[in-house]
């Protein structure tokens, strides 16, 4: 039976469509449509209900040095109250998760995870923790904050006045990928600066209990909810990947385009050989965006051809209500991966012409104007 | 949400019976909400052949494709070129603008395999 977050009932109760994500019954949609939960959080401010990622809390005087083995950059390092994204990774240098940790304050991490690879995540990490305490380092201790905290996405170029406003001005003062406190109508609140949408905004977490007031509160505030499926849009937009889909324990970081997540030179770092030998022989294939030069959307295992010969795989693929045209990113090889090439996606046995671009395909200060890329691609 | 005056496939599309052996085709209430924001309607080409309950077209919205099947046999004779710009007509006016195809029948009795308003509706329950 799948898992409900403290807002299955507000959901339900706002007349979302509810469909089983990663273990967990989450809002794929609610009665407005995605393409306009896109356009509010584009434009103006929406919300996710991310209680089902999971969070995890490493605490003792070993913990950052026993994250600083398993996360792909020195946890141990990083200022308090300050969040990096970044990978974990098996000892080949496979990517198990992608997520964000913070160093809170002394001793005390906060580690948020996929949801569909919680179990996997906790088991490695377990294991792991277990290998690192027989070499002597026992004070660590992980806890699973999951269920008793909620978490909302609140997205978009309003975000951070609005919340700004309910928390008397405390918001504005947390920069990006930055934690903060605040008091949210009488709550204390977590707020960390960042998202999965390419818009400014934050992640609020807060005690379960109080999940459906601050959630209506936020909707009598301006905010609109939105579902799973805005989000994917939101994140295929901005160029940000998707566990599972875009990557799996089966990629590298390298070829996932994530290079700039992952410091191999450390010799405490369980995938440094493994990830420095990758690094320095290249890869045969990368992960790509490109844009359909004519109708049709690529999918997910649609398979990527140049001169009839198959040289990548989709590995996401959408209708982009930003920039109006279909978009997708998947892996190419190397040799056919420079960025204006034109190639073939097969999509159902109808090959469609699409280019290869540079990602993101969004970016909030600077991205192409909708009207020149639908003159550019549309023929 | 479906009117009394179409006819409707265990697919979800529609035919409307106008002047003569020319029906229109479109998909209904149900098949536009279950889908969500369409963003891309493959039409037939006018003058091809479609078979009763066969693939003719794609749907696709925003989250998924669908296959269009076709209501009727016969030889297609209108498309809505407006789909083209704004297949969003299909989720606001699923009955009136966002019509799909017209379609010159082959045999009108083919019209008695649809079902009729309440027992389409009672196959959603």
């Amino acid at each position: 039976m799948a898992m409900r977050t403290p807002l299955y009932k507000t959901h339900v109760a706002s007349g979302a469509r509810m469909v089983p994500f990663g273990g967990w019954d989450m809002p794929v949609q609610y009665p407005s449509g995605i393409i306009h939960e896109v356009r509010q959080v584009r434009n103006d401010v929406g919300m996710f209900d991310v209680s089902h990622m999971a969070r995890l809390e490493f605490t003792g005087a070993d913990a950052g040095r026993f994250l600083d083995t398993v996360l792909s950059l020195r946890a141990s390092r990083l200022e308090h109250g300050l969040g990096r994204y970044h990978v974990i990774c098996n000892q080949d240098g496979g990517i198990i998760d992608d997520a964000i940790v913070y160093n809170l304050a002394e001793n005390r991490f906060l580690l948020v995870v996929n949801a569909g690879n919680a179990d996997t995540d906790r088991a490695w990490l377990t294991s792991q923790m277990n290998a690192f305490a027989a070499e002597g380092h026992v004070d660590v201790e992980l806890v699973d904050r999951s269920l008793d905290i909620a978490m909302i996405a609140v997205q978009g170029p309003n975000a951070v006045s609005m919340l700004d406003e309910l928390t008397g001005d405390e918001a504005g003062s947390t920069t990006r990928f930055h934690a903060g406190e605040a008091t949210l109508d009488g709550e204390r609140i977590l707020m960390v600066r960042t998202g999965y949408t390419g818009e400014d905004g934050f992640e609020i977490m807060f005690d379960s209990a109080h999940a459906p007031r601050i959630w209506n509160l936020l909707i009598d505030s301006g905010t609109t909810e939105c579902g799973l499926g805005a989000r994917d849009v939101l994140r295929l937009e901005a160029g940000l990947m998707l566990h599972g889909s875009d990557m799996t324990v089966e990629n590298n970081p390298y070829e996932a385009g994530l290079r700039w997540t992952v410091r191999p030179n450390r010799t405490e770092y369980i995938a440094g050989e493994a990830l420095r030998k990758i690094r320095d022989e290249g890869t045969p294939r990368r992960i790509a965006g490109f844009v359909m030069r004519s109708r049709g959307i690529a999918r997910h295992g649609h398979s990527i051809c140049v001169n009839g010969d198959e040289v990548g795989v989709v590995t996401s693929g959408t209708h982009s209500p930003t920039l109006g045209v279909a978009i997708a990113m998947g892996y190419i090889d190397i040799a056919q991966s420079e960025i204006g090439t034109v190639v073939q996606i097969d999509v159902r046995g109808r090959m469609v012409d699409a280019e290869i671009v540079k990602l993101p395909f969004y970016r909030r200060d600077r991205t192409i104007k909708p009207t020149a890329l639908r003159a550019r691609t549309r023929r | 949400m479906y009117p009394d005056d179409l006819k409707y496939s265990s697919e979800h599309e529609w035919a409307r019976v106008g002047n003569g052996d020319v029906v229109e085709v479109g998909i209904t209430n149900f098949a536009q909400d279950t889908l969500g924001d369409v963003v891309f309607v493959e039409l037939p080409e006018i003058g091809s052949k479609v078979d009763q309950f066969d693939k003719f077209g794609e749907i696709e919205s925003v989250k998924a494709v669908s296959d269009l099947f076709s209501p009727v046999s016969g030889t297609v004779t209108a498309v809505n070129e407006e789909l083209e710009q704004s297949p969003e007509l299909v989720n606001s006016d699923p009955y009136g603008d966002g019509w799909i195809m017209e379609v010159q029948l082959d045999d009108p009795s083919e019209l008695d395999e649809l079902m009729d308003s309440e027992t389409y509706q009672g196959t959603l329950e």
